[in-house]
This record gives structure tokens, C-alpha cells and sequence, in this order.
């Protein structure tokens, strides 16, 4: 039996009817939730955010009032509040549904973190292919200024914060929170180091700085809604609020799904929820949060002990979807991409595909990042031109290894983590594809390229 | 640089709105860029100016974002996405029959002006693979076939280059 979803984000994002215009938004009680906000004290709103355990949506997890908490506001200086909607890891697409299809709740939980945060001005970081995105957003946020749910004075509550949408240009970089600053800056998106340049204290234009996932601010919205105590009933204890996976690959239906985070396993997603695998096909692998996450082998068995002490012996099928329970197993629930691959997938060509687009992104600042990344396109491009050699996996591990933890910002190793599973996991196909191709080599064959995912 | 008199509007207006002026200089590469189909060395020389930057400054934002362009498309620019979804659901095969039957080799402008073949980068609808965008216009689930059908359109003119009237 299918599970049912939990719709807190998306829950009118589908409805028959239900448009991306204001009034539309105002007829299914849109904007409440601000008109509330700015009659609490912006600390009482951050206290909220604290008790609901919100974590980030965008990758890292990080339990959001924690940020907020870290924030420098005995500066003097400005503050300034940035929604992260430069989506751009692989198998990721949530944040391109809440824009297309209810960006007011966007705006009004921006709003109320701006407010929230004393924020003098807001920016929408929108990645640069998100061109119908950009536009449905300018309108949202020109209607929104009509009634005066930003701009000067919001609600005759004396705060005042207005939205800039400032569009990327193509680089995943941008996806990481200084780098996204140094964009947003008008430079080239270099990661800063961290410390010093934790946002939260030097942030843009070197000001303190809170820079929050689109999904994130939307649930800013609901923990106003129901209080935080409330909020954090949804899920478990430490993941608390809904996730929204979006599932792609080779599943019947593909798409975006809300539950409540541990209240549905990976297998009841793959199977109950996108109606399984092709037909004939089985199981081969999961990567269960975005392309950076570490890959899960559909025959592997996990045990250990969860935080709480729970002892757990899991098949692929029985991880529960969230935060803890995806580190538990040595992957992560990153930004909610589950890509599925089944039996037909050759794991080479799937990895020289990853390492094709780490490659591709790296913004060249750390040695090890714009060296090493691209070599190991290259030798996994090697393997898939027919090149291949038995000591490539070994090689792969060991370049991957002395590139994460050793770069400025954790694209090292996002582009490392891939490399790394790929070679614990499916090292017997790399060796044999070497075997093979070193057979065929040596009888003179031509090594013909069939590959399709490269 | 003879901007239209729109695009020059926007930006004096765009260029106040931000703390710093050099916070523009992605902003404004878009709407020249817009206007006039790539990024010139005039062009790039003509915002550095506006923003009171030196002419490489801008040039490094250039060289480092994929979407600036310094030469022309063709009047149709497509981008088929190749990362590993996309790749899972037969983006390469799409792409082949795109090259197939426009006459253009990935990366490259086709020899009419038509068309211009790139492979990018994820486009964030992974759960629609694979996703083929038209100028600004996205298509998704594009098989070979419906490839196909796009191309054809294409080169009878019927399809919308995808840019903004």
C-alpha cells in the first residue's frame, strides 16, 4: 500500500486550481503567518525556530535556529538575509517546485526570517537557468510589495525589508554559502575559508549574514504557524518537519515526495511510492541524497547503534529517510536527491559521469580540488574509452582521499565521496571492466565505445 | 554600445538597488547579454565602466560563469542536460539525435546560424529527465523521438526560439 504523504511544503503546491498569484495564495490563508510574526518579538520567532530542530534543507543539515543563534548582532553593522535557491546538485529539484508553484510561501518565510533576524535587506540567490523561476518570483515579490508585506513599513509594523532576486550563472559553486556570497559580491564564486568567514559573523560585504535553503524558510513559515514545540511532533526527535525527496533514475515514477523525515523507508519510497523499478529489472544501487552523497549497494546490511542507542540491522530497504538514520549508514540525506539505479547500470560509466560534472564545477581555487578532480575524470574517462587498468580503482581511492578535507570548502569533498563509495562498493567492476579491456587490447580488438551515460 | 533604450532603463534602475555597485556586475552581464546575444570586449569594457570597475574585473566574472557567453548563438540555443539522472533516463541518446538531425556536432553552432548544441550541467528536473531547454524554454521527458519532433521544428521555423518578445 502506497504511504500516505505528509504535505506541509508542497501541500497546495499540486492542488487542482491552485496558482503562484497572491490572491490565490491570500484565499489558502497566506500571509497569516507574517501579520503574527510582526507582533512577536523577532527573538521570541527565533526561540520558535530553536525549539522546532529545523534543520537546513540544503545539504548540510545544520539545525537552522542554531545558525540564526550564531549570529553577530552586537556589530552595529547591517544584517542581511539570503535565500539559497541555487539548486544545482545532481538529483535535486524541490526548490524549482516551491518557486514555480507557491512562491509566496517563499517570500513570507523569508519575511518573517528577515524579520526575525533584524535583516536590513533580502536576496534570493536564484541559479541562472531558473529563468521562468525568476520572473514568476519578481512578480510574486512586486505583488507582495503591493500590500505591503515587504517594502517600507511591512504591515505598519515599523520594520522594513525589501527582496532583491539576484540570478547565478551556471555554477554549482554558488551552492555553497560563501561562495554564494562572493557571487552575490560581483566576484568570481570562491568559497571563503571558515573560521574566519562563518556568514553568521562575516558575511556579505563582510556584515553578519544568515544564508537559508528555499525549503528551509518555507518551514520558518509552518514553525510560526504551530509553534515550535508543535512543529518538531512531525518526524523524530533530532529530524524533526517533513522532507520533500525528490526521487529520479530508474523508478517508475519519478518525482517529488513529502513525508514526515523517518516516517517512510528507502525501500517503501522506491517500491510503494514510485511504483518500483522498470519492469525485469532489480535493485543495483541508491544514492540517497543528491550526487554528492555516498552510494548504498542494494545487497548491503547495516548494523550499529543510532544516537539514542537503538540498535539497528538494516537491509538497503529499511533505512528510515532522514537526517540521522542516512548518516547512520555512511551516506547523508543531503538535499533530497534519491537517484535510483538498477541492474542496467554500469558503475563506471555512472561514476565517470559524476566525476564529469565535479570536474566541471570545481572553481579552481585549492590545488587539490582543481587537480585532482579533474584527473580522476580522466582516468574514469580512460576506463570508459577502453583504457582501462587494473590498478585505476586503487588509483581513483587514492587521489580522492588526498583531495577531501584538504580544500578550502567541502566541495572536496563532494567530489571525493562519490569516487570513494563508488571504489568500496563496486570495486570488482572496476577491476573486471580493466580485465576485460586489457583482453581485448591484447588480442587486438577494437574497443568500440557503447557507453550511454557519458 | 547601443543598448536598447529597455535594457539601459532597467539597468539604472537595477544598479541602485545593491549596497555596492560591484554587487550588479552579474545582474548587468545578463541584461547585456540579453540585449545583445554575448558579452563583446565592448560590452564587457561598457560595464566596468557603469559599475566603475576595471574591464577585467568583469572579464574574470565572464570566464568563470558558463552562462556568459563572449560569441553568438545560433537562433536556436540548446542545452540538453547530461548530469547522471538526466544520463540514467537516455539524455546522451537525445543529444545524438539532436546532432543527428539539426547537422551539428555537440558544442558547436551549426553552419546556418540555426542552431546552437551544448551539453550543460543539471537543470534541477531530474524527476521529468531528460530535460532539453530551448532558449529560455525548458522540454521535458524528450526521448530521441521527441528529439526528433523538436528538431523538425526547428528547421521549419515553428518552434519558439524560447527568448523573451
Amino acid at each position: 500500500m502506497a504511504h500516505e504523504e505528509t504535505r506541509l511544503i508542497m501541500k497546495y503546491a499540486d492542488e487542482p486550481g491552485y496558482t503562484n498569484d497572491i490572491d490565490c495564495y491570500l484565499k489558502h490563508g497566506g500571509y497569516e503567518e507574517l501579520k503574527k510574526a510582526v507582533t512577536m518579538k523577532p527573538e521570541d520567532i527565533c526561540a520558535e525556530v530553536m525549539d522546532s530542530g529545523v534543520r537546513g534543507r540544503g545539504g548540510a543539515g545544520f539545525p537552522a535556529g542554531m545558525k540564526w543563534k550564531f549570529l553577530d548582532r552586537k556589530s552595529g553593522k547591517p544584517i542581511y538575509l539570503v535565500c539559497n535557491a541555487d539548486e544545482s546538485e545532481p538529483g535535486t529539484f524541490k526548490d524549482r517546485q516551491i518557486i514555480h508553484k507557491d512562491p509566496h510561501q517563499l517570500i513570507e518565510g523569508m519575511m518573517i526570517a528577515a524579520y526575525a533576524i533584524q535583516a536590513k535587506l533580502a536576496f534570493i540567490y536564484i541559479r541562472g537557468e531558473f529563468f521562468q523561476g525568476y520572473r514568476i518570483l519578481e512578480k510574486a515579490i512586486e505583488e507582495a510589495r503591493e500590500k505591503n508585506f515587504l517594502g517600507d513599513n511591512i504591515l505598519d509594523s515599523g520594520y522594513s525589508c525589501d527582496i532583491i532576486v539576484h540570478r547565478g550563472a551556471g555554477a554549482y559553486i554558488c551552492g555553497e554559502e560563501t561562495g554564494l556570497i562572493e557571487s552575490l559580491e560581483g566576484f568570481r564564486a570562491n568559497p571563503r575559508i571558515k573560521p574566519p568567514y562563518f556568514p553568521a559573523a562575516l558575511g556579505l560585504y563582510q556584515c553578519p549574514t544568515i544564508v537559508n535553503n528555499v525549503e528551509t524558510l518555507c518551514d520558518v513559515k509552518h514553525v510560526v504557524a504551530m509553534g515550535g514545540k508543535e512543529f518538531a511532533k512531525i518526524g523524530t526527535p533530532g529530524n524533526t518537519g517533513t522532507r520533500t525527496w525528490c526521487v529520479s533514475g530508474h523508478v517508475m515514477k519519478p518525482g517529488y515526495y513529502e513525508f514526515a523525515c523517518a516516517d517512510i523507508t528507502l525501500g517503501e519510497l522506491i517500491y510503494d511510492v514510485c511504483g518500483g523499478l522498470k519492469p525485469g529489472r532489480k535493485l543495483k544501487a541508491v544514492i540517497p541524497g543528491g550526487s554528492s552523497s555516498k552510494i548504498l549497494r542494494a545487497d548491503e546490511r547495516f548494523t550499529g547503534k543510532l544516537k539514542d542507542g537503538t540498535e539497528y540491522d538494516w537491509g538497503i530497504e529499511d533505512i528510515p529517510m532522514d537526517f540521522d538514520s542516512l548518516m547512520a549508514v555512511g551516506s547523508m540525506s543531503g538535499s533530497g536527491g534519491v537517484i535510483v539505479m538498477d541492474d542496467s547500470t554500469d558503475m563506471v560509466e555512472a561514476l565517470a559521469n559524476i566525476n564529469y560534472f565535479y570536474a566541471h564545477e570545481s572553481c579552481g581555487q585549492c590545488t587539490p580540488c582543481r587537480e585532482g578532480v579533474p584527473w580522476m575524470r580522466k582516468i574514469t574517462q580512460r576506463m570508459v574509452d577502453g583504457e582501462a587498468r587494473e590498478e585505476d580503482a586503487d588509483l581513483l581511492n587514492s587521489i580522492a582521499d588526498q583531495i577531501a578535507g584538504r580544500t578550502i570548502c567541502a566541495f572536496g569533498e563532494a567530489a571525493s565521496w562519490p569516487v570513494q563509495s563508488f571504489i568500496a562498493k563496486f570495486k570488482d567492476e572496476f577491476v573486471e571492466k580493466a580485465r576485460e579491456q586489457a583482453a581485448r587490447r591484447k588480442e587486438g580488438e577494437k574497443t568500440a565505445k557503447e557507453t550511454t551515460l557519458i | 554600445m547601443n543598448l536598447k533604450p529597455e535594457t539601459t532603463e532597467k539597468i539604472d534602475k537595477l544598479v541602485p538597488r545593491y549596497p555596492t555597485k560591484r554587487s550588479a556586475a552579474l545582474p548587468l552581464c545578463h541584461l547585456v547579454q540579453e540585449d545583445q546575444g554575448y558579452l563583446s570586449n565592448e560590452a564587457i569594457e561598457w560595464i566596468a565602466q557603469r559599475l566603475e570597475l576595471e574591464p577585467i574585473n568583469i572579464q574574470e566574472i565572464v570566464t568563470f560563469y558558463p552562462m556568459l557567453r563572449t560569441e553568438p548563438t545560433g537562433k536556436y540555443h540548446v542545452r540538453v542536460c547530461r548530469t547522471l539522472p538526466c544520463a540514467l533516463a537516455g539524455a546522451y541518446q537525445t543529444c545524438h539525435r539532436l546532432e543527428k538531425e539539426l547537422n551539428v556536432e555537440v558544442g558547436h553552432t551549426s553552419e546556418d546560424g540555426l542552431v546552437t548544441l551544448e551539453y550543460v550541467e543539471c537543470h534541477a528536473d531530474c524527476g521529468r529527465a531528460p530535460v532539453v531547454m530551448v532558449g529560455e524554454e525548458e522540454y521535458t521527458d524528450i526521448d530521441p523521438d521527441k528529439a526528433g519532433e523538436l528538431a523538425a521544428k526547428m528547421k521549419s521555423g515553428e518552434l519558439s526560439d524560447g527568448m523573451p518578445d
